[in-house]
């Protein structure tokens, strides 16, 4: 099914390109932060769709999982703790045209090797068939000659930033 | 069939507004998700590169995963040093916490 | 599975440091719980903490004191029963060079074509050092649970020395030289984390830094010496150097760089040489070495005994067939690493041994008396004496680790005196409070001997402004008072004074003399100098070392502290854990000596080694065959010359101070017989002073000077020269082009000087700028590789 010559897919890409960046955008302007962490969920949103298209599932829902349900949240949390959404004042560095210079010569250059492309064509332009699956995937992070050293050592590392979170952020009454 | 300079070419964008959001804003949480946003370009070019040069291996699959732990990871321990901060000196003005200035 | 590895002497070195390692990251991350107190209760702290009103410090609790010396007390245990195994293993094998060497290694990592292995080695080397090391860290250890018994710090204090003895021992098991200099810099850190033990005293921290820093000069010298190494053999392993005679003979003919005339082993030799200088005190380097006393005196035992300045000898000793490649000593060929450690050695044993007359403070005299020894194992390392190096390194860890033990027990014997007149000042005076109080507050009293403690009895008359109990001229009368730390202060000041026959000292001493002695009689010249300087150092020792007994022991008690010195009767447990390690080391410091007799020696030498010298036997196959020593023939005369200096040293300083044993108020003899020159030695020839004007203040005028200059200078003069260049090439261009660019003739320059006012926010020492800059330089490298990329395609 083709509408004006535009398969589903690249309507869909389209879709999620413009949430994806949207979002991002409305990150970066936003003065308002309670906005700015909706907009950071939007944008994550679209990051989702963009992995399902590229038939990730498991990251897909990984990123609505983790990204939306938990870092979302938390970075709202944080913008209510500290109540900084009512500082309108407070908006960019005076370094904010430099950073918009080097940021749009920085995609320039980016674009120029992704498009051009400078250094060798992108091959294939049609991605093969999927043979990876979630199943692979699990797998692969328990497998003994792959990931799984990796796994345990991210797990830790997990524990170790929530534990360290917590006692970084807890009030200390002795000091109260 | 989406082309794979596509997906770069959204991924180059958004981390370079992530770059600017970090560059740019003086709040401290601003920055983290600048931060975030870095990282989730990174993770776009990974699975884009995965799905078109590689399917067969995982390895890009499980990077992309590991690289969303860890974001996660800074971000909880991001922004409890910026509450623990903004308890001490109350403001999350990244100029203002400059205890370590000479 | 386990029983095996555990039988195996390849792998059983591997577990000698992990037991105080692993008790120092026990003690830091388990047992070091501290409460809050307010920083006001002087008695919670131990009246160290200077008051911060309204503030809460940490001290640990007591709970976790304790746990802390049992962790560290099993760490130490642990490392000093594998050490054993290990010894005892290796002991039985009969070593070849190059051969039955223990060890094994891990692939650490992979440089391309070439893998760098991280392991452990035990030959005979080894060997006497893991005899040594662990012995002297157990000792160390038992003592410091009575001396710190009322620290508010001990956790951390004994996390820290933990830390110290792991890092020895992984230096001394390290199997390349990587590994040897990263237990090296771990020592150098923990020597600056418990000199400045006591942080509260300026002059604890100062000295600290002072170590820190001026050890920190050689080990960058060394670390180039290391690098360099590495870039022309590509290996490090001990094994692959100093075991293999054709890399020996390619590095000694190999040029060096830059320098002329050298050879590439000669200058990585003087790199290495350097960094022991640093480590080991050696003159120029040593001012750090006296100051480092500061620290706690288990702590002083430690560096100046088992650890830090013995790794420094050690490194040179391993290295020796490196150090020697291209020279022979004993044929009377020098090179220039051999020169540099005869004459520093040489220079050093008398030049401190001068200073160590003129000292008073009990801890001084001996930390001048180790630059001394330690010059000695130098000069004869210079001159080719191996294995008398070896032998002395060993024997003078022993008596020197007893030394500084028993000035410590003296010292706190005199703090205790002193807190006893305090009490009774205030009017306790009934002898069986005595102990009580002393420890139910020792805390105020102890180590504290700086006006803090004053304050609380700034109304007594008597109180002396300034009470130190580290002076020798505050002393005398002792040995009545602390028998036990007499009688082992004596053993160790004999051996350390060499005295004949009998203790440890004198044979190792003798034999560094009996190997100048016979270089000297084949006529070769640092021979002769060594020998003239170690001879007149040895009597000096003696001298010092009998004046420093007298001082301090014998006679009248000088002050009242004096008259009431004591550990606190036989039964405290501090006094039990400050004797014990005495007695033990008293017994080392003189048997130690006897495993190293030479077979000829009249009488001794049938008693103790009947068929060869069992430590020279057993040491000598480190080294490749072509430079392992013959054994000399027995000769009298250095015999005689070791008799002599130190019968005559000792006999020389018990008739200055032992027969009339100076009285409270009478003046050393030593300054009316010097003179001027007293003066000098008391002021250790004004090398601090000299060092202060010529590299410290200097340096802290440039650091002021380029913090100034970087800020203002550099960034805004950088950005106004780049302004005011555009600007002048505007004006020139404006000047020679003003009918083509009229416009941009003005444009330019005020761009440009703008551009540079808006970058000059570049200092303000903020991140996003910084970061920004990488932006700025990854989009610029970026669009190099882009254009790059483009001409190349085309």
């Amino acid at each position: 099914m083709v509408i004006g010559g535009i398969t589903p897919e690249a309507l869909a890409f389209g879709f999620f390109t413009i949430l994806t960046l949207g979002g991002a955008l409305g990150v970066a302007l936003n003065r308002n932060l309670v906005r700015g962490a909706v907009w950071l969920i939007v944008s994550l949103f679209g990051m989702a769709g963009l992995f399902v298209l590229l038939s990730a599932p498991f990251l897909a829902a990984v990123q609505v999982l983790v990204y939306i349900g938990a870092i979302g949240i938390l970075f709202t949390f944080a913008v209510m703790l500290t109540r900084s959404m009512t500082n309108l004042r407070e908006r960019f560095t005076n370094q904010w045209w430099i950073s918009a210079i080097v940021a749009a010569l920085f995609f320039l250059f980016l674009l120029l090797g992704v498009v051009v492309p400078v250094w060798g064509g992108l091959t294939p332009d049609q991605a093969p068939a999927v043979v990876g699956t979630t199943e692979q995937l699990g797998a692969s992070f328990v497998d003994g000659n792959q990931f799984v050293l990796p796994f345990e050592v991210v797990s830790l590392l997990l524990t170790a930033a929530i534990i360290g979170a917590i006692v970084i952020a807890r009030l200390h009454e002795e000091e109260e | 069939m989406v082309p794979l300079w596509m997906y770069l070419a959204v991924g180059a964008a958004l981390f370079c507004i992530g770059t600017y959001t970090v560059l740019s804003r003086k709040n401290a949480i601003a920055i983290l998700m600048g931060v975030e946003l870095m990282l989730n370009a990174v993770n776009l070019n990974l699975v884009g590169f995965w799905r078109y040069q590689a399917p067969e291996n995982m390895s890009g699959q499980a990077f992309a995963a590991f690289v969303l732990v860890i974001a996660a990871a800074e971000a909880a321990v991001g922004l409890a040093i910026i509450i623990a901060v903004y308890r001490s000196r109350r403001s999350v003005v990244v100029e203002d916490v400059d205890l370590l200035r000479w | 599975m386990i029983a095996d590895f555990l039988n195996d002497p390849n792998f059983l070195p591997w577990l000698i440091p992990v037991g105080p390692l692993l008790g120092f990251l026990i003690i830091v991350l388990a047992t070091n719980r501290s409460r809050w107190v307010p920083a006001t209760d002087r008695h919670e702290y131990g009246g160290h903490h200077p008051d911060y009103n309204g503030m809460s410090v940490p001290v640990v609790a007591p709970a976790s004191r304790v746990l802390s010396i049992v962790v560290g007390m099993s760490g130490s245990i642990a490392a000093f029963l594998i050490a054993l195994a290990v010894v005892l293993r290796v002991s039985q094998v009969d070593f070849v060079f190059g051969e039955q060497i223990f060890g094994s290694a891990v692939e650490w990592l992979s440089v391309g074509i070439a893998n760098f292995n991280m392991g452990v080695m035990v030959d005979p080397l080894t060997t006497i050092m893991l005899v040594m090391v662990p012995i002297a860290v157990l000792c160390i250890f038992i003592y410091s649970i009575g001396y710190m018994a009322h620290d508010p710090r001990q956790a951390r204090f004994f996390a820290l020395i933990s830390l110290f003895a792991g890092a020895m021992l992984t230096l001394v098991v390290a199997d390349n030289l990587l590994l040897l200099f990263v237990g090296w810099e771990i020592m150098g850190l923990c020597s600056y984390l418990l000199i400045g033990f006591w942080f509260e005293k300026e002059s604890a921290y100062k000295a600290a830094i002072k170590a820190f820093t001026t050890t920190r000069v050689a080990d960058v010298i060394m670390l180039l010496g290391i690098a360099y190494l590495y870039s022309v053999t590509g290996t490090l392993s001990f094994r692959e150097i100093l075991y293999n005679t054709e890399v020996l003979e390619t590095l000694a003919n190999t040029p060096a760089i830059l320098i002329g005339g050298m050879s590439a082993a000669g200058l990585i030799g003087v790199f290495l040489i350097i960094g022991t200088i640093g480590k080991s005190a050696q003159f120029p380097l040593h001012v750090w070495l006296p100051d480092a006393m500061e620290g706690p005196t288990p702590v002083s035992a430690m560096i100046h005994a088992a650890a830090m300045v013995s790794a420094g000898v050690y490194a040179i000793l391993r290295m020796y067939p490196l150090l020697e490649a291209g020279g022979h000593p004993h044929a009377g060929e020098f090179n220039s690493p051999l020169l540099l450690m005869a004459i520093v050695g040489g220079f050093t044993a008398l030049f401190s041994a001068t200073i160590a007359v003129a000292q008073n403070d009990v801890k001084k005299v001996l930390a001048y008396s180790t630059i001394s020894q330690l010059g000695f194992m130098m000069a004869a390392l210079g001159i080719g004496a191996f294995i008398a190096a070896a032998f002395h390194l060993i024997t003078h860890a022993f008596f020197k680790a007893l030394l500084f033990m028993a000035s410590g027990s003296v010292i706190h014997a005199m703090e205790h005196g002193e807190h006893h007149v305090h009490e009774h000042a205030h009017g306790h005076h009934d002898d069986e409070d005595e102990d009580e109080h002393a420890h139910g507050h020792a805390a105020e009293a102890h180590h504290d001997d700086h006006a803090e403690h004053h304050e609380e009895h700034h109304d007594e008359a008597h109180s002396a402004p300034h009470f130190d109990p580290q002076d020798m001229m505050n002393m005398g009368g002792l040995a009545k008072r602390i028998p036990v730390t007499f009688y082992t202060f004596v053993i160790g000041g004999l051996s350390l004074a060499g005295f004949p026959l009998l203790t440890a000292g004198f044979w190792s001493k003798d034999e560094i003399l009996a190997d100048a002695w016979l270089g000297t009689t084949e006529g070769f010249g640092p021979h002769a100098f060594v020998f003239l300087m170690l001879a007149t150092a040895a009597f000096l020792t003696a001298f010092y070392t009998a004046r420093q007994l007298c001082l301090t022991f014998l006679g009248e008690p000088r002050t009242e502290e004096a008259k009431h010195a004591g550990l606190g009767g036989p039964s405290n447990v501090v006094s039990i854990t400050m004797q014990l390690p005495l007695i033990i080391l008293a017994v080392f410091a003189i048997i130690a000596g006897f495993v190293g007799v030479p077979p000829d020696f009249p009488i001794f030498g049938a008693i103790f080694s009947p068929e060869h010298n069992n430590f020279k036997y057993f040491v000598n196959e480190t080294l490749p065959p072509a430079i392992q020593a013959d054994a000399p023939a027995f000769n009298w005369f250095p015999v005689a010359v070791s008799f002599l200096v130190a019968l005559g040293g000792l006999g020389l300083g018990y008739l200055m101070y032992g027969r009339k044993p100076l009285k409270a108020g009478e003046e050393d003899p030593l300054i009316k017989m010097l003179g001027p020159v007293h003066n000098v030695l008391k002021n250790k020839y004004f090398f601090d002073e000299l060092y202060e004007t010529i590299f410290i203040k200097p340096s802290q005028a440039v650091a002021r000077a380029v913090s100034e200059f970087v800020d203002r200078g550099i960034i805004d003069g950088t950005l106004h020269t780049i302004g005011f260049v555009f600007r002048w090439i505007g004006d020139l261009l404006k000047m020679l082009n003003l009918w083509l660019i009229d416009g941009f003739g003005d444009g330019i320059p005020r761009l440009i000087g703008w551009t540079g006012l808006q970058v000059r926010r570049i200092q303000t020492g903020r991140v996003q700028q910084y970061l920004l800059l990488v932006a700025a330089a990854a989009v610029i490298i970026g669009l190099i590789f882009v254009v790059s990329a483009g001409t190349a395609a085309n």
